[in-house]
This record gives C-alpha cells, sequence and structure tokens, in this order.
C-alpha cells in the first residue's frame, strides 16, 4: 500500500502534512485497550452501580417514563439495515428507512390532529426551542409568551436557544395547577411571537388547551386577529393522545414533544426522539428531515427526502433549522410501537393509565400529611404536597426499595414546589405496587413528622 | 432488464395492512376501581375519535418492517466511503453492553447515589474525549455534531457578553459543513465567508482583511472537507486570537488525527466531537448521535449545565470516589436539551475508547490515513484520474475529494450518474456535490474498517464505470438498475409533498 502511495512509511503521510510543531510526541495518556470479554465485565461493573426501574419500584417521571417497550422493538432496532446505516441521502438503496418515516410522519399527524411531521429532532424540550425558532422565522416578532407549566428543561432550553437568536421569554404563572388563562391572556399582545404551553402540564394537570389556544389567537381590542395572532405552540405526551384531545383539534399550530413514551427506552435521558408537527401553512418553515412520497423512472412508488431547500446543507445560513443528524432510530422505535399498540391498544392504554392515576392519587392523598398540589384532572402523573422534607421522605421510601417520585423543587427551584413530589403512574405500575407505595409512603411521613416533632 | 423481486414487490405502508379489529398488543388487567370516566376526564378535553393507527398482528408488524428493512443498504452489508460521515464499523459489543438494564432501563432524574456508575462512564468519557482534543473542559449534552456548534456559538457569545462585548460576525470558509453558517444564523450572528487558497486552505489574506473586533468566532474544521489539513492552523489561530475572537473546531474530522495531533495544541478554543463518526455510534439511519464539547479554561464557565463533578473523600488515588450532577453555575448558558445527553450513545464511544485504548485510537487514525491515500493512489491510476482528479493537494488526511468536472465534459456522465451506476455495483457511493467549491464533487472517506481487497475492487468498479461511460454514457444515466426502486422522481415529490399516508 505504502508503495502504491510512495511514502516510505504511514508516519511519513503525516510528516508531509502536519506541521512538525502540531505532531503530538507523546502517545495519549488513556489507558490501554482491552480485550472484548474485560470491556465487558467494565461495563457489566459499571452498570451494576446503577440502581434501574427493574431493580427498584419506581415512580419517577417528569419528562421520560417507565413504560414497556415491546421486544419487537429491540428486535428491529438491532437490525444491522436499520441500525448502521447514514442518513437516507441514496434513496434507491434507503426505501426502508424512508418508508419508516413517512409511516411515521403519518402517525405523528394523527396523533396530533395537525397536517404536517417531520421525521424527528432530538428531544422534547429542544423541540420547542426549535418551535419558537420557527415562531420567530414566521413572524420575526421578540417574545415568546410561555406558561409556567412547561416542563423546566423545556423551559430551560428555550430559554438557552432564545437567547441566541434574540427574543425574550416571558413566564405566566400558573392557578390551581394549570397556566391562569386570565394572565395568560394579558400577557399575549400583538409583540407575542409565540405562546407556549404543555399538556399535560408538568404537574401533570390537564390543561384546556382549547381555552388557552383561543385566548392566545383572539385580542379584544380587534375583534378578528388573524395577522397579529402569536405561532401556538403545545409540547404534549404523545402516549396520551388515545385519550387527550389532539392539538390540532384544539387550535393549536405547532405540537411537539418528547417521544421517549412511545417505545423508546429511558437511557438515563436518551437517546430517544423529539417530534415536530404543524399546520401545513408552516411546512416550509419546518426544521430536519422530511420523507416524501413520488414514483421511480418505471413509475414505482418510492419515498425521498424531500423540501430540502428548508435544510442546512442547500440553504446554509438561510437554512430554517442547523439540525442534520437528528433520531431517525429511536422515532423507527417510536412507529414499531404505535404499530404495536395499535388503533385500539392507545385508547385501552390511556384509560388504564387514567384510571390508575386516579385511584394512586386519592389512596396517596387521604395519608395524613399528604395532599394533592391541586385539583385538575391528570392523566399518568400528579403532584402532591407532603408535611415534611420531602428530601428526607424520599430517603426513607428509597431504604424500603421504593422511589416514590420526584422532588419538584429539586428540578424547578421555585419556591411554591416546596413540599411537592411528582409521581408517574405508568401501565407497568400495578395496584399491588401503588399499594405499596401508599405504605410506604405513609410511614415515611409520619416517621418523618415524628422525628422533627422530637426535635 | 426484467425486474427483481424486490422490485416486483408491492409497496404497501403499514396502514395499508391489516384489518379491523387486529391486534398485537393485550393491555394489562384493569385492576383498580371502575369510575365514573366523567369524574376521571370530562368530556371536553378528550378525544372524540380514536386516532387511526394500524391494526395488525405482531407477525404481520415483525413481516412488515424486517421486509422493509430488507429494502435498506447498511454498513454491515457492504461499502461505505461516504464523505464526511466516518462509516466505520459498529461492534456489536457496544449494542450489548447499552443494552444491560443498568445503562438502559436507568430513569434520567435517578438520584446520584444511585447511577454512580453511569455518572462515572460519563466522568471517564469527559477525561478521555479532553485528552483527545487536548482541551481541559467537556460537556456531553449536546445531541449531535450541529447541536454541539450551537453550544459552541452560544458558549463564544456569553463569553463576548461577559466581557462587555457585543460581537455580531461570525466567520466560516467556503468549504464549511452546511450546519456551520446554519448555526451561525440561529445563534443571532451574521455569517461572513472566507475564500480558500490554491492549497486548499483559508485563505490568509482574505482572513486578514475580514478578522476585525466585530468577530466573534472562527468556525473551522481541519482536516478540512477537501481533505487538506491546513498548514497555516497556527497562523490562522494568531490572526484570530488577535482580534479577540474564538477559534472553533467542527470534529466531524477528527477521525484523522486522533493520538496525533490535538486541536487544543493547534490553538482552538471549542471543540466538537461526533460520537456517531468517530467513536463509532452506529448512524441509525440517521441518528442518534451525539455531540459533545471540549473547551478551553476560559470557556469553561459558561459550560451548558449539568456538568458532572468528582469529589474524593479521604486521601490518596485510591480514595473513594463520588460523583454528583452539578446545576448551580450562574454564567452557563443554561440547557440545551432534556438530561444529561445521549447517555446511550455515552456507553458505546466509553466501551469503544476503552478496548482501543491510546495506542488502538492512533492506530485507528493512521489506518483511516492509509486506507485513503492508499485509495487515492489507486484512483490516481491511468484510466480514472484523467476523468476524476483529486481537487487539492497530492496527499489527502483520511478523506480526499475528486472532482468530476472532466469526466461530465469528456464522457458525458455526471457525478450523480456515477454515485447511481456505484449502487448497482454493491456500494454505497461516496458523498456527492460537497464542497460546494469543487465541480461535480465526489467525496471518498473509506475509514480504517476497510480492507486492501475492498479497496482493490471499489477502485476496479470506479475504473468500470468510467470504461462503461466511454463507450455508452446512457448506461450510467439511467442507472442504477438492480436496486429496490430505481431513480426517484424528487422535483415532483417537493413540488407536490405527500408527506403522510391518506387515511
Amino acid at each position: 500500500m505504502l508503495e502504491a502511495i510512495g511514502v516510505s512509511s504511514v508516519a511519513e503521510i503525516f510528516e508531509r502534512q502536519i506541521p512538525q510543531a502540531l505532531r503530538l510526541k507523546r502517545p495519549l495518556e488513556l489507558p490501554g485497550g482491552q480485550s472484548e470479554q474485560d470491556v465487558y465485565a467494565h461495563l457489566v461493573a459499571l452498570a451494576e452501580r446503577n440502581t434501574s426501574t427493574e431493580d427498584q419500584l419506581c415512580f419517577l417521571g417528569a419528562g421520560m417514563y417507565d413504560h414497556y417497550v415491546p421486544a419487537l422493538v429491540d428486535m428491529l432496532c438491532e437490525r444491522s439495515e436499520f441500525l448502521t446505516p447514514y442518513t437516507p441521502y441514496q434513496p434507491e438503496i434507503s426505501q426502508g428507512g424512508l418508508q419508516v418515516m413517512f409511516e411515521y410522519q403519518t402517525a405523528i399527524c394523527e396523533l396530533t390532529g395537525l397536517e404536517v411531521s417531520n421525521a424527528s429532532v432530538y428531544d422534547g424540550p429542544s423541540a420547542v426551542a426549535s418551535a419558537g425558532y420557527l415562531a420567530k422565522l414566521d413572524n420575526g416578532r421578540g417574545r415568546f409568551v410561555v406558561s409556567a407549566g412547561l416542563h423546566p428543561h423545556s423551559l430551560q432550553t428555550l430559554r438557552t436557544y432564545a437567547h441566541g437568536y434574540g427574543v425574550e421569554v416571558v413566564e405566566v404563572p400558573l392557578r390551581d395547577g394549570v397556566t391562569d388563562i386570565h394572565a395568560w391572556g394579558a400577557a399575549i399582545d400583538e409583540q407575542t411571537s409565540a405562546a407556549i404551553f404543555a399538556q399535560p402540564n408538568f404537574y401533570g394537570a390537564v390543561e384546556d388547551a382549547q381555552a388557552l389556544a383561543a385566548a392566545a389567537k383572539s385580542d379584544p381590542a380587534e375583534g378578528n386577529a388573524a395577522d397579529t395572532s402569536p405561532v401556538v405552540i403545545a409540547q404534549v405526551d404523545p402516549l396520551t393522545l388515545g385519550v387527550l384531545a389532539p392539538p390540532g383539534q384544539c387550535g393549536v399550530d405547532v405540537a411537539v414533544g418528547e417521544g421517549q413514551s412511545l417505545g423508546n427506552r429511558l437511557d438515563f435521558g436518551g437517546p430517544s426522539f423529539g417530534f415536530f408537527a404543524a399546520r401545513m401553512e408552516y411546512l416550509r418553515r419546518m426544521p430536519g428531515r422530511i420523507a416524501g412520497e413520488t414514483v421511480d423512472v418505471d413509475g414505482r412508488r418510492g419515498f425521498v427526502l424531500t423540501l430540502q431547500t428548508r435544510e442546512q446543507h442547500i440553504r446554509r445560513e438561510k437554512a430554517t433549522s442547523n439540525i442534520c443528524t437528528a433520531q431517525a432510530l429511536n422515532a423507527l422505535a417510536g412507529m414499531a410501537y404505535m404499530a404495536w399498540l395499535g388503533r385500539r391498544g392507545i385508547v385501552e392504554l390511556g384509560e388504564l393509565m387514567l384510571a390508575r392515576t386516579h385511584y394512586a392519587r386519592e389512596r396517596l392523598a387521604a395519608l395524613p400529611g399528604v395532599e394533592k398540589l391541586h385539583d385538575q384532572p391528570v392523566m399518568r402523573e400528579f403532584a402532591l404536597r407532603l408535611d415534611g422534607d420531602v428530601d428526607a421522605i424520599r430517603r426513607r421510601c428509597i431504604a424500603d426499595g421504593v422511589n416514590p417520585g420526584v422532588d419538584l423543587q429539586a428540578l424547578t427551584a421555585r419556591e411554591e414546589d416546596r413540599g411537592g413530589l411528582l409521581l408517574a403512574i405508568t401501565e407497568r405500575r400495578t395496584r399491588r405496587d401503588i399499594d405499596r407505595l401508599t405504605e410506604v409512603l405513609g410511614a415515611a411521613v409520619a416517621a418523618e413528622r415524628q422525628a422533627v416533632a422530637a426535635l | 432488464m426484467s425486474e427483481t423481486p424486490l422490485q416486483h414487490e408491492p409497496v404497501l405502508t403499514v396502514f395499508q395492512k391489516g384489518a379491523e379489529g387486529r391486534r398485537a398488543f393485550q393491555c394489562p388487567e384493569r385492576d383498580v376501581p371502575e369510575v365514573d370516566p366523567e369524574q376521571l376526564l370530562p368530556a371536553r378535553l378528550r378525544r372524540s375519535q380514536p386516532p387511526r393507527l394500524p391494526e395488525l398482528s405482531e407477525p404481520e408488524i415483525v413481516r412488515h418492517y424486517v421486509r422493509l428493512s430488507k429494502r435498506n443498504f447498511d454498513l454491515d452489508s457492504g461499502f461505505y466511503p461516504l464523505g464526511s460521515c466516518t462509516m466505520k464499523h459498529n461492534p456489536r459489543l457496544h449494542e450489548r453492553l447499552a443494552a444491560l438494564p443498568g445503562h438502559a432501563r436507568l430513569h434520567p432524574l435517578q438520584d446520584a447515589e444511585h447511577a454512580q456508575g453511569a455518572l462515572e462512564l460519563m466522568w471517564n468519557l469527559e477525561r478521555a474525549l479532553a485528552e483527545i482534543a487536548g482541551l481541559p473542559y467537556v460537556s456531553l449534552q449536546p445531541s449531535a455534531g450541529s447541536h454541539g456548534e450551537l453550544a459552541g456559538v452560544l458558549l463564544t457569545r456569553a463569553y463576548h457578553e461577559d466581557r462587555g462585548e457585543h460581537r455580531h460576525k461570525v466567520l466560516t470558509p467556503d468549504t464549511a459543513h452546511g450546519t456551520n453558517p446554519a448555526t451561525v444564523t440561529m445563534a443571532g450572528f451574521e455569517v461572513v465567508k472566507l475564500a480558500t487558497n490554491t492549497d486548499g486552505g483559508v485563505d490568509l489574506e482574505d482572513l486578514r482583511a475580514k478578522a476585525d473586533t466585530d468577530v466573534a468566532c472562527l468556525m473551522l474544521t481541519n482536516p478540512n472537507t477537501l481533505g487538506v489539513f491546513d498548514a497555516n492552523i497556527q497562523e490562522i489561530s494568531h490572526i484570530v486570537h488577535d482580534v479577540g475572537a474564538t477559534l472553533y473546531y467542527d470534529g466531524a474530522n477528527l477521525n484523522a488525527v486522533m493520538g496525533l495531533s490535538r486541536p487544543g495544541d493547534m490553538g482552538f478554543d471549542i471543540v466538537h466531537f461526533n460520537l456517531h463518526k468517530s467513536f463509532t455510534q452506529p448512524h441509525g439511519g440517521g441518528g442518534p448521535g451525539s455531540g459533545p464539547i471540549a473547551v478551553s479554561e476560559r470557556i469553561e464557565p459558561y459550560l451548558p449545565c449539568p456538568v458532572i463533578t468528582r469529589e474524593t473523600h479521604g486521601d490518596g488515588e485510591a480514595a473513594p470516589a463520588r460523583f454528583a450532577l452539578e446545576n448551580d453555575r450562574p454564567k452557563s448558558i443554561g440547557r440545551l436539551r432534556g438530561f444529561q445527553g445521549n447517555y446511550g450513545c455515552f456507553v458505546r464511544a466509553y466501551a469503544y475508547i476503552c478496548s482501543l485504548g491510546a495506542e488502538g485510537l492512533k492506530d485507528a487514525s493512521e489506518t483511516a490515513v492509509l486506507n485513503a491515500n492508499y485509495l487515492l493512489a489507486l484512483l490516481k491510476q491511468e484510466g480514472v484520474a484523467e476523468h476524476l482528479p483529486l481537487a487539492y493537494g497530492e496527499l489527502c488526511m483520511h478523506e480526499f475529494v475528486l472532482s468530476g468536472g472532466p469526466m461530465k465534459r469528456e464522457l458525458q456522465i455526471k457525478t450523480l450518474d456515477l454515485a447511481k451506476r456505484l449502487l448497482d455495483f454493491g456500494y454505497h457511493p461516496p458523498t456527492v456535490y460537497f464542497p460546494l467549491l469543487v465541480e461535480e464533487a465526489l467525496m471518498v472517506e473509506p475509514t480504517e474498517t476497510e480492507t486492501k481487497e475492498t479497496l482493490d475492487a471499489f477502485a476496479k468498479a470506479i475504473a468500470e464505470i468510467l470504461r462503461e461511460a466511454a463507450e455508452d454514457p446512457q448506461l450510467a444515466r439511467n442507472a442504477p438498475y438492480t436496486t429496490p426502486v430505481r431513480r426517484l422522481d424528487e422535483v415532483g415529490a417537493a413540488k407536490r409533498p405527500v408527506i403522510r399516508q391518506a387515511l
């Protein structure tokens, strides 16, 4: 090989191209290489120092949920044909992946009740920030009005991005667990680029999406305010949409969210996928890949990446987004999961979560020293207020083998969330599990109250 | 030519298969007391019609997607010299490790004391990436290269703003990946383009003329997208730093220099890595990826939240360490996404680094560069080089760019035709029409994965296609013939977008 190249050594190839001063003269300070079985043993040992949802009865949620992932999803995602290709730049040899994108877009449109979907973005919070960028490109205005019910990670991500592209973020408080509709309406004006809320919101409450969208779009001063309306953006949990009214039918313009609950594992926070759906009028402002149907020269049905003139590799500084690699394999898992769940299954699963979540909330709120944080309807997640130090109470529960959920204030840093506990009830948590939680949490709150009283 | 079985197969989506009432999912038992549905959720908040998801049995779903998978080409099946994408082998060990319940089923909000293994893995990966980059601090959070770029440009903004400076321009060479200028706009800066000199590097005169105190940053790939290592990088670094700007390293091409040359030593302040390129996270047909960043001391205060911290209790090296996530960082640019980043990708990248070690990483880069130069040498032979000359330089780093201009003029086939004909030979074509400044560009990156036999066969296939074209250019112009579908009407798809199945 060296002879063909015309050099005497591999080192010479580098010496002829990289200035001497820039060549590293020592080995990297990293351990030496290891055999496959040694690497396996090392990463197994690390995994064993983590407490997974198989090791602990776990009620953690707040953005990612311990739903059951069917075996067929693992099997499909491990197939070389789906696992190892790059982005489908050559459609003739990428019809499998492109058709999955097309199917996925169809499913997301159907769930959200919106006309267009892209093929995925990174995750839920970055999808919210990207939706904000769409609004900014669309109307050029300088302010986002955001419900305090948005997930704190979404709010923080939106702030990070918006500081870059130069949009101010104004927060509207909650009232009785849902977005204060009067404050919401009052905050939105003709300078508002986008109005953003979450459904269900971060505290588990089901918002009146229709009322929020209507309030965002009506301007009492002008009557009909179509031209000055902000883009109404909702962060939605897709697995609730078998039961909850679809955002598209509620007047929402752009629905985005975290797709992890659709057949993706927890993976300590990623990779999963973000979804991004919108009304038809925003099609050419969408970020990321979109698969479209077409025909080949012989008239066969086929699929391609389409509307690429939106994208960075064509439009460069005028692109609608900088996104390139997204989350295709995770979206594939999502599509396979939706096919597995099916038309009836997504409703049945939603109803099961509603019923068990209701049961859990009523049982827990009946404990001494425990009350509901709000009375709004809930779907899979709800918040409680504990009489006592949440951190200490959580520790007592964890010592008993139950992780009772998220310390709200630790995540939101809001003073009003002190004492708050956020719990998620997926279909993997049975009535028995909920009863066990009730017993453990009840004992922990009682013990903590006693301990404090004894001081 | 008669149809292949895959071409003959009718194309139906999952929504066009199955029948009403069919299903795969069995709902767990409704084990709690029945409650009035209106009390659970008022009708006005409910969906009136179930979403029209597919209705299929499990065997039908499996068969549908397995058959679809056979309509994909993939790295496990064949050579994939897609320039700038570093399609190196994805070891199966990594999939096994990422699927361990302790990694795969770990909740992202699990308390730190119950996630010490994950945090230690992330810490170790950070340290390894810092050493490879030659920059001390790392954030693993960004989800892909372009997300890392956004992080980097926002860090630059924060750095300047903290010093009371409001700079509004970012320099990018005309060879840059499209993500660079797109990122610049998204981060609220104005793009200023830099010209390329005759060696394929940054035009220093143009840089000197444009580098002023309005410039926040220069984004650079080195080796760049022409496969050229910019030998003037130290001078570039001086010019940029003299006007107070930062120097950003697009790490898409890091696979050329691991253990051989470090961006930090070249003068870069911020670097992103593509774990799905250099560190072999499988690409999944368009993600997931992961785009960690490494930064210098002066950029560190602005890193995204959270960062991983390590504390030791007691003395000495052997003292047990405790890892945690730290959010209280007043100068941070904030979050770029939810939770801690694409941890599943970290597991794979870390396993890769552990497997290869210091010597192995260097060896991977050396072999990648050797392979690229060998393939380039093969394509410099008679019958090829006159039609597909190397665009810049003599040697290359881990990839090289040929120009199909002469081929187009002399043989009447375009780079696109060559690419499509390669499909019939069982290859994934190289990247085409990038970088933009090369006429009919063909960008070839073989990676260290490939054997001499594979490279020899690929060079023969290119020569064969050119020979065919000399006889009958129609053969390539109408290719491919053997793929599940033939050339697709992309213009029509964009003109009348159909982006979902009519239900």
